[in-house]
């Protein structure tokens, strides 16, 4: 089926070479931290992770999210999801390549990573992230290849593949379970070690990642003969209206137990987020950007007639993608090292080579995705040109 | 039989990934049983079953004091003095009350002499480490023999995990090539390269060969090194006659550090 | 048959690419790759020996240092007794280039032939050597 990602008219060609050119500057950038170790990015001794892992985080949310499909179709079978579902699942393939290289983007002595299977730890998370992730990344190819090979010759999905799609649903748990588990189990961080982030993580991942795939059916649609179904999009807008409304709520319960119990570990993290301390207020624009972006999308999406136009539905999901995007991509990694374990303060901003790594990054995973999308594009062309 | 090209290419394919895993496998095993029992422990090493120190802040008084520990360690170790702080590597360094124990710092009418005091900070190889909880390849791991938190330097992936894991900021990272950065070679003593985290080693390459660490050795009685489970150690009087204090203490990772912070009368 | 021409003369280029290493050296001996162990260390030996025999040393030297490693790092052992019965501290920097202080001529000639680069002088510090 790949052959149909070999055929594309002009506009098809110049998207793919357009990604090809910012991986490759991507690449030049990362031949250079690979030289000259991570001192070419903003981080420090004091914040030694950034913008990597915060998109990591962030990319594992987007990959769960494809549950959110996987759930009302084969579980309930809300059978108007049966074409968009495939969407879902080539997102999340997508989305874990790019964690994958973000991870491996941070890694000090990327060589030597395999020492994580030479040596296997089971009482490191690492461990599990590297073995749920690699699990999820297999079990969304196999499903979304199979679905979509059966779907071009007109058959029913082999019996075989039924397992691994109910499997796939507490897996997708798992892997952002897992993720939030790298930081809600480390002793002296106050603000992750809080009982409700894997909580928080999934009902972001189940807000942004739904909010993402409106806008790329949106894209679909109007690149393509391939109509993912109005309704359908409209059921997903439901999803990241709740999803949303849980996130902003469990945000909440974080202020309440920081600022009630008065707890300074537990505040200043809050703090120097959104008000900054000692005049360090590098990301205090961005915290307060987030939260109204967030309060805004939700103040639309609450409304079925505004949700109901898709245009107004658009924008509402990209300013909660933006949103979610700096509070979990940026905010929550950062405001775990800030103050430091001195009650220091050192304050992270990444550098031009770090962005451009991570662009590059993202371009990959658009790439991957660009791809994935086109084959199963050209298979519901097939497919509606047979039928008609 | 017969057998077609596709199902000839699986079999091929599936017997040489087996073929090699096995053979890798079988080799490991060999090796790490190669010379056992032709290795042993140096006789002089110095031996316990935790080690810990004892840090008596009263003892140190000038800044050359401190200095004097800290140059004793990162001289013989190869510590770099990098010039960028954000990319600073320290193993032992000296930092104020409010530093140290952040927690208890929010008292604006303590004893202002305490309030100033500065302290020796390093890795507390804690008991319950937190940062060899977290790392992924045992790169760092607590050493059964004697309780000392070790960095293999040569098996770190630079995740940078037990950074974020430390409660006491006890670890760095190799941002930059550590070599251009020192000024003297240690040529008895490897350095680091780029991208592997390092730490305090509680000296393991000195008590292997009977000597007390490096910081102890020159403090002039500050720093006290000893067995906290041998209750005739100097270490053990020392925390049983004096009020002792250890950094964040709350968190349950059993620091083996403990700090004397009055004189002989105060305590 | 379709496109002969271009197909012989396609093999013809790709028969030369593919033995142009081979052909470029042909008639040319062979230079010898020998480790050099003359240092004023092991010229003062009465008897020249290293931990282990030479025949040994050359073809399992790496996994010998590995282990080493790993017993001095991990489990605090630093001392080797060699099969000739004499004990060694187990060290790079302080027993290995002791003796072998030529490192260029020692450890990078072969390295250099075989084309592997093992990351030992990332952190172990190589003796100082006059560049010869």
């Amino acid at each position: 089926m790949l052959e149909k990602a070999l055929s594309g008219s002009n506009r098809y060609w110049a998207w793919i070479f357009f990604l090809l050119a910012v991986i490759g500057i991507g690449c030049i950038a990362y031949m250079k931290q690979l030289n000259e170790g991570l001192g070419i990015t903003g981080l420090s001794r004091d914040v030694s992770w950034g913008l990597y892992i915060g998109q990591f985080t962030f990319l594992v949310g987007v990959a769960a999210s494809a549950v959110m499909l996987v759930i009302p179709y084969y579980l309930h079978d809300f059978k108007k999801f049966s074409k968009i579902v495939i969407l879902g699942e080539f997102l999340a393939v997508s989305a874990v390549i790019m964690c994958v290289l973000f991870i491996m983007a941070d890694m000090g002595q990327p060589m030597r990573v395999a020492n994580i299977l030479l040596h296997p730890t089971p009482g490191s998370i690492v461990f599990w992230d590297v073995v749920v992730l690699n699990g999820y990344l297999l079990l969304n190819i196999v499903i979304g290849w199979t679905t979509l090979g059966a779907d071009r010759k007109g058959v029913k999905p082999p019996d075989w593949v039924k397992p691994l799609i109910y499997l796939s649903v507490p897996w997708a748990v798992s892997i952002h379970t897992v993720t939030a588990f790298l930081y809600a189990g480390i002793p002296g961080r106050h603000f992750w070690l809080t009982a409700v982030m894997a909580a928080r993580f999934l009902a972001s991942a189940f807000s942004g990642g739904p909010a993402l795939l409106i806008l790329l059916a949106l894209l679909v649609r109007k690149f393509s003969k391939f109509d993912p179904g109005a309704e359908a999009i409209q059921a997903v807008g439901k999803i990241v209206t709740y999803a949303m409304f849980a996130n902003v709520f469990l945000l909440g319960l974080e202020f309440f137990t920081a600022f009630y119990s008065n707890i300074p570990g537990h505040m200043h993290p809050f703090l120097y987020l959104y008000t900054g301390i000692d005049g360090h207020t590098k990301l205090v624009p961005f915290m307060w950007i987030s939260s109204i972006l967030a309060v805004v999308s939700l103040a639309i999406l609450v409304f079925p007639h505004l949700r109901r136009n898709e245009n107004i539905l658009a924008f509402a999901c990209a300013i909660l993608f933006i949103s979610l995007w700096i509070d979990k991509g940026f905010g929550l990694i950062i405001g775990g090292f800030v103050p430091n374990m001195f009650e220091g303060i050192t304050e992270y901003w990444p550098t031009l080579l770090e962005t451009l790594i991570t662009i590059g990054v993202w371009a990959m995973g658009f790439l991957v995705l660009t791809v994935l999308y086109k084959v199963a594009i050209a298979v519901r062309e097939e497919d509606a040109a047979v039928e008609h | 039989m017969s057998m077609n090209r596709r199902q000839f290419l699986k079999l091929a394919s599936a017997s040489t990934i087996l073929g090699v895993g096995a053979a890798s496998v079988i080799n490991n095993i060999s090796n790490g049983s190669l010379e056992a029992a032709q290795i042993h422990p140096d006789p002089r090493a110095l031996k316990a079953k935790r080690w810990g120190f004892v840090v008596d802040v009263s003892k140190l008084t000038t800044d050359e004091d401190y200095q004097k520990c800290i140059d004793a360690c990162h001289d013989i170790h190869n510590v770099p003095n990098n010039p960028n702080p954000r990319h600073e590597v320290k193993w032992i360094w000296k930092d104020t009350y409010e530093h140290t124990f952040p927690n208890t710092a929010e008292d604006k009418i303590m004893n202002r002499e305490l309030q100033e005091k500065n302290f020796l900070l390093f890795c507390n190889h804690c008991q319950n480490p937190a940062c060899v909880r977290v790392c992924p390849t045992k790169a760092t791991f607590k050493r059964e023999s004697d309780g000392i938190v070790m960095q293999d330097m040569h098996r770190c992936i630079g995740c940078r995990f037990c950074m974020a894991a430390c409660p006491f900021g006890a670890r760095s990272f190799n941002y930059t090539d550590p070599r251009p950065n020192i000024k003297v070679e240690n040529k008895e003593f490897p350095t680091r390269m780029i991208g592997v985290v390092e730490k305090c080693t509680a000296c393991y390459e000195r008590l292997a060969v009977g000597k007390q660490p490096a910081c102890a050795e020159k403090s002039n009685g500050a720093i006290v090194f000893g067995d906290l489970e041998d209750p005739n150690s100097e270490v053990r009087k020392l925390i049983t006659e004096k009020y002792t204090i250890r950094r964040k203490p709350e968190l349950g990772t059993q620091p083996s550090i403990y700090y004397v912070i009055g004189g002989g009368e105060h305590a | 048959m379709y496109n002969t021409g271009k197909i012989i003369a396609g093999l013809v280029v790709f028969f030369i690419l593919a033995t142009l290493p081979f052909l470029l050296n042909l008639g040319k001996a062979n230079a010898k790759i020998e480790p050099s162990i003359d240092t004023p260390e092991i010229n003062a030996m009465p008897k020249k020996h290293c931990v282990e025999p030479k025949a040994f040393m050359r073809s399992e030297h790496m996994q010998l240092l590995n282990n080493w490693r790993d017993q001095v790092v991990r489990n605090g052992n630093r001392i080797y007794v060699g099969s000739d019965g004499n004990e060694y501290p187990i060290s790079l920097q302080n027993t290995c280039m002791k003796c072998h202080a030529n490192k260029k001529k020692f450890c990078d000639k072969c390295h250099n032939y075989m084309a592997v680069k093992p990351y030992c002088w990332g952190c172990h510090i190589a003796p100082k050597e006059n560049e010869a």
